[in-house]
């Protein structure tokens, strides 16, 4: 049955920064619970939403539980194309450095470790939006 | 593909955000408070303009009406579309892209 | 909603069975949860509880069972990560139930 299942292709684009809404939070969970479906998987962050994956986040003093850490049990769940828009991390004043380091470990490749997070241009991130079956926005 | 806005340019950088990403082809839906981006006039109207050569836009009448503006407030070149074509437009579509 | 004794001590659990409060827990908490379930820990046992409870303090969720069988082979050899073993420690699924005496939510993942 599974082996019959069409693998189909889910983008979600996050564009809203963590805490000041539940979108972030929302989708992360999402990806979690839909990470035991064997779907071919992106995650795309692109305006206010490159700011979730900004790294040294510490939220003792707002109360709220700190996902950032969430992000980096991603690579366990097989989450492994993270996508972030150059134009939206330059527009803020963001480079690479300033994000966690996401990796997972490659089975194909003796389980070496390596980077999830590619940063790329609105046009290839305009192509990625366009192949996807579904796109599920945040 | 299609791309739907339902915020105010004014609120939020939806429409900017749309329309940075839309490719040649792609369509573009106006509704709810979205429709402010469809009007003449406003601070968005060139770049609605200059999208236009690539992108097809439309505007919700029911929503445009609703908020006391007319269809010939509206930009050159935006389609207007009923309810009906909204549902065209997601069922032709191969996916749907909600800029919340 | 409802509640246990612990050493004397009132705890809270949810319509399912796992801790309201995360911060309670201690292990005679853990082992009076594995009672109910007639299920006596065994070092077995133990090992994979702290294995939750140390991936939930670094990630902050309780792993999916794939996830779970996957790192605990990893982290405890491949005798260990493979589902045969996790159930006969924990019948009722090796994260759901595990999670639960760890006192950690219910995995994220799990349907």
């Amino acid at each position: 049955m599974e082996d019959e299942e069409v693998i189909k292709k889910f983008l979600y684009l996050n564009r809203k920064a963590p805490y000041g809404s539940i979108y972030a939070l929302e989708s992360l969970e999402v990806v979690l619970i839909g990470a035991a479906f064997d779907q071919n998987v992106s995650l795309a962050f692109i305006d206010d939403g490159v700011y979730q994956l900004k790294k040294d986040q510490s939220t003792d003093g707002i109360g709220m539980k700190n996902f950032s850490s969430t992000y980096r049990a991603l690579g366990d769940y097989d989450v492994n194309k993270i996508y972030v828009d150059k134009d939206s991390m330059d527009e803020r004043g963001l480079t690479i450095d300033d994000l966690m380091n996401l990796t997972y470990e490659d089975e194909d490749d003796d389980y070496a470790e390596k980077p999830s997070i590619s940063i790329l241009t609105s046009e290839k991130i305009s192509a990625l939006m366009e192949e996807q079956d579904v796109i599920l926005s945040f | 593909m299609l791309h739907t806005i339902n915020k105010s340019p004014f609120q939020t950088n939806a429409l900017e955000s749309c329309l940075r990403f839309a490719r040649s082809g792609h369509s573009v839906l106006l509704f709810e408070d979205g429709i402010y981006a469809a009007l003449k006039n406003t601070r968005f109207e060139s770049l609605v303009k200059s999208s236009l050569t690539d992108v097809k836009i439309y505007v919700l009448v029911a929503d445009l009406e609703a908020r006391g503006m007319r269809t010939d407030n509206i930009i050159d070149g935006i389609k207007t579309a009923e309810y009906g074509d909204f549902v065209d437009l997601v069922a032709n579509n191969k996916s749907v892209q909600a800029w919340l | 909603m409802s509640t246990i004794e612990v050493n004397g001590k009132a705890v809270e659990l949810d319509e399912e069975g796992y801790l309201v409060n995360l911060s309670e827990w201690n292990e005679d908490i853990g082992k009076i949860l594995a009672t109910q379930d007639e299920i006596e820990l065994t070092d077995g046992h133990w090992e994979v509880i702290t294995f939750l409870r140390d991936y939930y303090d670094e990630y902050q969720i309780a792993p999916a069972v794939r996830v779970l069988t996957k790192a605990i082979g990893k982290k405890l050899g491949k005798e260990k990560g493979n589902s045969k073993y996790l159930y006969q420690l924990f019948p009722y699924g090796p994260a759901k139930q595990a999670c639960r005496f760890a006192g950690l939510p219910k995995p994220t993942g799990c349907v």
